[in-house]
């Protein structure tokens, strides 16, 4: 008997083993469904999958009313729109400032116990205020994600410019670079993978945003749909939203982690 | 011509003196090799020298000027680790100097020049053996070809002085050993000053034209801070003396056959260095 760390399964088994839980949570939520509807055929908890479908068809295919859109699309795209401006902006944020700020001292010493202090505010706390100073449109809720994201990614991007070993600037120096010689030939480029890891990990946090703001208000969105049918119990909605932005997550997640191995390639031949 | 002279040279850290009077006159040409006890201030010495760290008393001296306030190109440098850039591939690596020099802005060299470049930093990989590596990444490659690299890409800036900061510390005997020679032959060829430190005795002596042993001959048992290492030892090595010798070998074979064969001396020659040096 070995101990239980030393039992590793083998590929094929592993992609059993990690479908399991899916298969698993599904078959439960079916069995429970099915459960509820035998005994009440209009139950708006849990609908069957059929019911998933046929809305979702109605909600992709057939023209709004109110707002004269298809409005699964049309949510998708208002989230996205603000999410990608969001995050575009909170990562050219992080970027310029992170290597700035990291690479020069003097920077260092003023801006970083200020963004150190600045990263501790709730965002959400703000979002009244950002609502005062900039309206209940647009403008708010791209603010509120780059508040809630950018100090994030610029402390991180802060962290690995000082990881940059000292020999390399000094290497760098003594092979004539000056100081935008430096960040552009030795700071940025080995920085970009971290920036887009850490892109990465705040696509969570600034899902949470959106859909937060969202929810206040707005006049679309995924967030927006979700909150607004909340009113008729509309789980038929709620639960193909929430799979559909876990969804987009997922996509964007995968999509940045490719990018990265594809434009990064030392960084991963550094990490084997 | 590249001498360098170390003009009463200390280092303190708050209360704490690290080096004391270091005076030291290097010639051209020399192989200096620093050795010492761990943590005793060699690589600050070096340091010093690279103007990483600014000395709190005295100056240092390049061919009689006061060094730079900051590292630069006349300063070349080799660590014992993180020397090479690691998103940049090996001929890249090699490349990164003179476009710095050269592209003040983009920091790269396109069309004819960028193939001219590209040449000659082929050569120089060829010469230090990586030719065959040059698409490689430097996390690609072994220890030993990760300081060839180092080498290298100091080398192609033609820095007045090299300083090797125990670059052979982290490698197997076998590859320190073609370490060894590679170092001595590209400083004969480059007739640059080497300044090396480390903590192999027999490695010293095998490379250095010069060896100084830095410790600390004053200790107070009570306040051990209170007294810094200086240079305790000084020695002209062997290798110059083979150098020289050999030298002069050649050059009285040369007067042999001249005399034997009826000429008078040529009246161009140049005195024979090794006997005119003392």
């Amino acid at each position: 008997m070995r101990r239980i760390i030393n039992y590793v399964p083998r590929p094929g088994v592993r992609l059993i083993l990690a479908s399991l839980p899916f298969i698993l949570a599904l078959a439960v939520y079916l069995l429970a469904s099915n459960a509820r509807l035998a005994v009440e055929p209009a139950d708006k908890l849990m609908p069957s999958l059929a019911t998933f479908w046929a809305t979702m068809v109605r909600m992709a295919t057939t023209l709004d009313v109110a707002t004269k859109q298809y409005l699964l699309w049309w949510d998708t795209w208002l989230s996205l729109w603000r999410l990608f401006l969001g995050l575009g902006i909170s990562a050219l944020l992080g970027l310029v400032l992170g290597i700035v700020v990291g690479f020069i001292p003097y920077l260092r010493s003023t801006f970083e116990p200020f963004f150190a202090a600045f990263s501790l505010i709730p965002p959400l706390a703000v979002l009244p205020i950002l609502f005062i100073l900039f309206g209940l449109g647009e403008v708010s809720k791209i603010v509120l994600i780059v508040f809630g994201i950018a100090p994030f990614i610029i402390r991180d991007v802060m962290l690995r410019v000082s990881a940059i070993p000292t020999e390399q600037i000094i290497k760098a120096q003594t092979l004539g670079a000056s100081t935008w010689q430096m960040i552009t030939g030795v700071v940025l480029p080995q920085v970009m993978p971290r920036l887009l890891d850490s892109v990465r990990l705040s696509l969570g946090a600034a899902w949470l945003f959106v859909i937060a703001a969202e929810a206040i208000t707005a006049e679309g969105g995924l967030g927006y749909r979700i909150f607004l049918v909340r009113r008729y119990l509309a789980m038929d909605v709620i639960l193909p939203y929430v799979i559909w932005i876990t969804l987009l997550a997922f996509l964007m997640d995968y999509a940045l982690r490719r990018l990265a191995a594809a434009a990064y390639p030392w960084d991963r031949i550094k990490a084997a | 011509m590249t001498t360098i002279v170390f003009d009463n040279v200390w280092k303190e850290y708050d209360d704490r003196v690290v080096l004391e009077r270091v005076n030291l006159a290097l010639d051209d040409h020399e192989f200096l090799v620093i050795i010492g006890p761990s943590g005793v201030g060699k690589t600050t010495l070096l340091r010093m020298l690279l103007s990483q760290e600014q000395p709190t008393r005295g100056k240092i001296l390049i061919d009689g000027e006061p060094i730079a306030a900051e590292p630069t190109a006349d300063r070349g440098v080799v660590f014992q680790r993180y020397s090479v850039f690691p998103h940049r591939t090996v001929l890249g690596n090699v490349m990164m100097g003179p476009q710095w020099a050269g592209a003040p802005i983009l920091g790269r060299f396109f069309g004819a020049r960028r193939r001219a470049l590209e040449e000659r930093a082929m050569a120089l990989l060829a010469r230090v053996g990586l030719a065959e590596h040059a698409q490689k990444y430097p996390a690609q490659l072994s220890g030993g070809m990760q300081q060839r690299l180092a080498l290298a890409q100091a080398l192609i800036m033609k820095p007045k002085v090299l300083l090797l900061d125990e670059p052979f510390g982290a490698l197997d005997p076998g590859t320190r050993k073609s370490m060894h020679e590679l170092v001595g032959e590209l400083w004969e060829e480059n007739r640059m000053t080497i300044v090396m430190v480390t903590h192999d005795l027999p490695e010293a002596f095998l490379l250095g034209t010069r060896v100084v042993a830095v410790d600390r001959p004053r200790k107070d048992p009570q306040a051990p801070e209170r007294f810094g290492a200086t240079i305790v030892s000084d020695f002209e090595a062997k290798c110059r003396t083979v150098r020289e010798s050999r030298l002069f070998e050649a050059e009285r074979e040369r007067m042999r056959l001249t005399l034997v064969s009826g000429h008078s001396l040529p009246q161009d020659a140049l005195p024979v260095p090794a006997l005119v040096k003392d």
